[in-house]
Parts: structure tokens; sequence; C-alpha cells
């Protein structure tokens, strides 16, 4: 593993757009943790007397109709963003993992009604399947991460079953059959291992998606709900006002474009740094 | 089966049967085009019979297609055989069970052509050497880093390297690691997979000495695959010649060389390169390709490539017939078996 870790270590180096992932991951983790001491305002201060501000001093972003100041509010926003993302990509993959794996595995039956149960999803065009579901459940943070969970684990699934297909033929799981080992030992000790490569590359660009989904849902009034800061609902805010006050939209929207830029360049960094052939 | 029951006259002091395998088949379906047909199938292995007795080194040589490999993968039902019977030590084990084969597996192992893949990349070598031990639940896991350590030491791994990966290692290393793993449980039988065909010369020599150092220490009984059949003559003690899913010759590993009789098996020694360059060897060039083994020729699988055939072969498929001295050939000019050119005559008349 050494070696191995350290030949992707000195590719992922090499590779500046991939840096500058990482940064910009690295950094929006650090703002969500240290948003309380980072934001210069609590993010639903109001201030009647500071409307619509341009960005100032005292306002570096600005202020929205309220009064509240733009920058801490799009502070607090990437908490949502990316505990949005993360909870999402880690259904999604859960779930991609172990259907992919049977299917992979065990072939036969199990894989054709799990390929059948994927392809049935994937005829539903996903955004308007997460909307039809909102609306049933009612808008909150958690039934978003979910639903958008159980929604996006086709391509996993897809992904894994492929992997294990090709790794199943691999010798060193022969010689495991030959010794005798069981299934689980089989599928988790020799083939999953092996098979994570192109799930860890797809479960970071998942995360861009998810984030991008989050601020959509919340962009039209479903997801994340005021007064509680989310960039996409900052945007909707800011439409209203985009001829008086540009700063209430440009700003969350530079943030939600920076997010998604950095992720999707972290992960197509690791795709290459980790091996040069894969391609997703 | 004449192979199995006419077999005491000329050998006397024959070990005792280890492996024997009956009429074995494996056909793969081939799904081709759109419409799938499904009653293409490969013909891998197509009625094989075969002994392999204890102590002893089966070489079983042929081209690449040529079902070798899924001969050895079937003895230790790492595919199921399509029919025909494999038994092991007595034990019919073509239809046992899952758990039952288990404990089966403890006394055979494999030992895989291309060291790279045979290898869990995740895994330390302790690890993976140790593996058997654990998957069976023998000793304590400080016994078993002491039997993994033996292990090492005796195939000529320094026990220091456990915790290394097999990336660090040479393909010579990395087939040690897996001959290794294969002696962990005290097999009686392994099956070699081409051990050194992926190995460079230099170092195949020492892989094959190593693998003779063992067997003597351990009473193993090696089915040696290849298509390298300068190697097959210096270790194997009996060697099978496949073409095409059947056995062409088999029988002792002198006979096979110096009294030839399959022509095919004549072909393939006269390919055997001679290190020299003066010799004067009769090199025999078969014409034409392998055939699709989808739809294996009528009567003898040779007879489009060979150049002794004769009007039988075409039709009617020779059996392997017993020459004497435990020597098996399936040809009808070289072998020819009385009751069958018999019967073809009677129905040409």
């Amino acid at each position: 593993m050494t070696t191995l870790m350290g030949d992707f270590g000195r590719r992922m180096r090499k590779n500046r757009m991939a840096m500058v992932g990482l940064f910009v991951v690295v950094a929006l983790f650090c703002v969500a943790i240290f948003a309380k001491y980072l934001a210069p305002y609590p993010p639903d201060r109001i201030d009647t007397s500071r409307i619509l501000m341009p960005p100032s001093k005292e306002n570096l972003l600005g202020t929205d109709i309220l009064g509240r100041d733009v920058l801490s509010r799009i502070i607090y926003g990437s908490g949502v963003s990316l505990s949005v993302g993360f909870v999402a990509v880690g259904i999604s993959t859960l779930i991609g993992v172990v259907l992919g794996a049977l299917s992979g595995y065990y072939g036969g039956w199990v894989d054709r009604i799990i390929m059948r149960f994927v392809d049935v999803m994937l005829c539903f065009p996903s955004f308007f399947l997460i909307l039809a579901v909102i609306a049933f459940v009612g808008p909150s943070i958690w039934n978003i991460m979910i639903v958008i969970g159980v929604t996006s684990w086709m391509g996993v699934t897809r992904l894994v079953r492929a992997e294990f297909l090709s790794i199943k033929e691999r010798d060193f799981v022969q010689a495991a059959i030959s010794q005798g080992a069981g299934d689980a030992r089989i599928i988790f000790l020799h083939i999953l291992p092996n098979a994570m490569t192109p799930v860890l590359v797809a479960a970071t660009l998942g995360v861009a998606a998810a984030v991008l989904v989050e601020s959509s849902l919340s962009f039209l009034g479903i997801g994340v709900q005021p007064p509680d800061p989310s960039w996409g609902n900052m945007l909707t805010e800011g439409k209203d006002n985009i001829e008086i006050a540009w700063w209430m939209s440009v700003f969350p929207g530079l943030a939600i474009l920076i997010t998604v830029m950095g992720y999707n360049l972290l992960g197509e960094g690791i795709r290459d740094s980790l091996d040069p052939r894969l391609k997703i | 089966m004449p192979l199995l029951s006419s077999t005491t006259s000329d050998t006397p002091n024959q070990g005792q049967v280890l492996v024997s395998v009956e009429g074995l088949v494996k056909h793969f379906p081939v799904s081709a085009g759109f419409f799938r047909r499904h009653d293409l199938k490969v013909h891998a292995v197509d009625g094989v019979d075969l002994i392999v007795r204890r102590g002893e080194t089966l070489g079983l040589v042929g081209e690449s297609g040529c079902g070798k490999t899924t001969l050895g993968r079937l003895i230790l039902r790492l595919e199921e055989p399509t029919s025909g019977r494999i038994f092991f030590d007595g034990i019919d084990i073509t239809h046992l069970r899952r758990s039952e084969m288990k404990q089966l597996r403890r006394r055979m192992q494999i030992i895989f052509q291309d060291p790279y893949s045979s290898l869990n990349p995740r895994r330390t070598v302790g690890s993976i050497i140790g593996e058997p031990l654990t998957v069976h639940g023998i000793g304590t896991r400080a016994e078993r880093r002491r039997k993994v350590a033996e292990l090492m030491e005796e195939v000529g791994l320094r026990p220091e390297y456990v915790t290394r990966y097999p990336h660090e290692f040479s393909g010579g290393q990395r087939q040690r690691i897996g001959i290794a793993r294969a002696l962990a449980l005290n097999p009686s039988l392994i099956i070699a997979d081409e051990p050194v065909s992926a190995l460079d010369v230099s170092i195949r020599s020492q892989v094959i000495n190593l693998l003779e150092d063992l067997q003597d220490r351990h009473d193993l009984t090696y089915i040696f695959i290849s298509h390298d059949l300068s190697v097959v003559e210096h270790i194997a003690d009996r060697v099978a010649v496949m073409y095409l899913g059947k056995i062409v010759e088999l029988g002792d590993k002198r006979r096979i060389y110096e009294e030839t009789l399959h022509p095919y098996t004549e072909a393939l020694i006269s390919a055997v390169p001679v290190p020299d360059p003066e010799a004067k060897r009769h090199r025999i060039i078969l014409e034409g390709d392998v055939p699709s083994p989808i739809e294996p020729p009528s009567g003898c699988r040779f007879h489009p490539r060979c150049w002794l055939r004769v009007p039988i072969c075409k039709e009617v498929e020779p059996p392997l017939n017993d020459v004497g001295h435990q020597h098996f050939a399936a040809c009808h000019v070289r072998a020819p078996h009385a009751e069958t050119i018999a019967a073809y005559q009677r129905t040409a008349a």
C-alpha cells in the first residue's frame, strides 16, 4: 500500500486542477465547521436600518431585503450544502454498493432483477421524481437528503456491478474459492476493496450533483425553508430584487459554482491519479 | 472405459489413484448475434478420461485454447462440469455441495499462471499466505503467524516480508508467495496451471526446482499444466497431450517423448527449440490453424491438419487406444483400434 498511495499522492500533487479542487473542498469544510466564528453577524439578524445595502466595509457582500448580512448567510448556508451533499451521497453509495455487489457477485436472476430495477429507476427524470416525492413528504432538510440519496444510487450500482464482474474472474478470487472461502469473505475482503476506486470517484462527483439538486430544490421553495439560510433559497430572494440588488443573487450563485466546481475538480483529479486508465 | 480398467499388466508398481476423471465434459454456451442461438457452445473439455496417481506429476500439454486449464479447474470444482464424473481419493466430488466440498478443498490447491493477478493487491503477504488457515479456522493467531513464517522460509522468501504488499515483489517472488499459499493446508494435490510461463527464463528453473523439492518433502501430487514441452519433459512422470478438448495421447514421459505415436504430439515435440544452432532437426509445420472449438471437426479432431490422414479419420473418432506399456493414443493410423476400424469397414462396404 505504501507505494500505491505514494504514487497516488505524487500524481495528485502534480495535477494542479485537482489541488485547486482539494483546496476548495477543504476550505469549504473549514467554513462550514467554523461558521459561528467566521460569520461577522448572526445569519438571521434583521437590521431594518440597513436594507439592500450594496457591498461595503460593514457588509462585505451587502445586505438583503431584511437587512441581513449576505456573507454571514452564505457562510451558514455552506453547512446545509455540505451536509446534504454528504448524507445523500452516503445513502446512494451504500445502496449502490450493496445492490451492485449482490448483482455482480451472484449473477443470474438476482442480477437480472436488480438491473431491471435500475433501468426502471433510470426511466424517471430524477429531478421531477424528487420534486414529486418532496411534495408528498414535505420539505425538510432530512427529507431532501434521503430523497436525493434514494434516487441517485443507480450509477454506483452499475459501477460496482461491473467491477465485481471483472474482479470475480481474477485469479486471486479463484484462489480464495479454491481454499473454500465463504461468499462474505470473498465479497468483503477480496472483491470490495479492489472495487472501491471508481466508487470513491463517483461519490466525490456525486457530492457536487447533490449540492446542485439541493440548491435547485431550495430555489424552488421546496428545500430548506426560510428563514434558515441555504444558497438556493437566497437565490430565490435575490431574483425578486435582481434589478436593484445584484449582490443578493450573484454571491450565493458564485458559492454554488465554486463548490460544485471544487468537487468536480477533486473527483476528476482522484480518478486520474488513482488510475490513469480509468474513465467514468 | 478401457483406460481405467486395463491398467494392470505393464507397470505393477503403480501408485494408488488420487484423482480420476470419467467422461468429463464442459461446454460453455455462446450467445451469438442478436437472435441468441443457444445451441452454439464451446467444447472446452469434450469427454476426458484420466487418472492421476498419488505422488506422480502428470504433465498436461497442448496449445492455448485446447481446454487444459478448464480441465484443471473442473477437477478443483472451480467450474461445474456439463457431464461426467470426478473422483478425488475415491470420493465422487462431482456433485458435492459447497459445505462438503470445503473440507476436501484443504487437500487440493492451485497455483496460477499470472503471479500478478493471483495475489490480492490490497492484502499483505502474511494475510495472503495465511488465508487458507484462517478460512479453515486452523490454529490460533500466533500459531498461524508461525506457520506463515515457516512457509515463507520453505519457499525461499524472507519471513520479515510478511507485512509487505504483493506489488513490492518481483514476478518470481510473487509466484513463490502463490506456492506458499497453496502449501499452507498441506494438500495432497496441487494443480499448477502454467506456473512458470509468465516468468523470466532465468527464474523458471528456480521455481521448477522449488516445486520438485516440495514434492519430495510433502508427498505432493502435481497436475502440471503447460504448453512448454521442454519444461514438462523435465518435471513430469507421465504426460497427457490435449487437442481441442480431448486427450489424444497419454503415457509415461519417456514413451511420449521417444516413441511418439500421435502426429499432433510429434508436431509439438518438433517445435521445442533446441539450444544447438548446428543441430539438424526435422521440424513439422502444421498447416492451418486450430479449428474452432465451437464446431470441432468431424471424426478425428486433428484430421484437417494431419499429414497421415486416411478416409476413416474424417468420419470416425478414434478411441484412446492402449498400445501397451501404459501408453495410449487416439489415432487410426498410428494406434489403430481393431474393432473400430472393422466396424467402419463394415458400414463402408
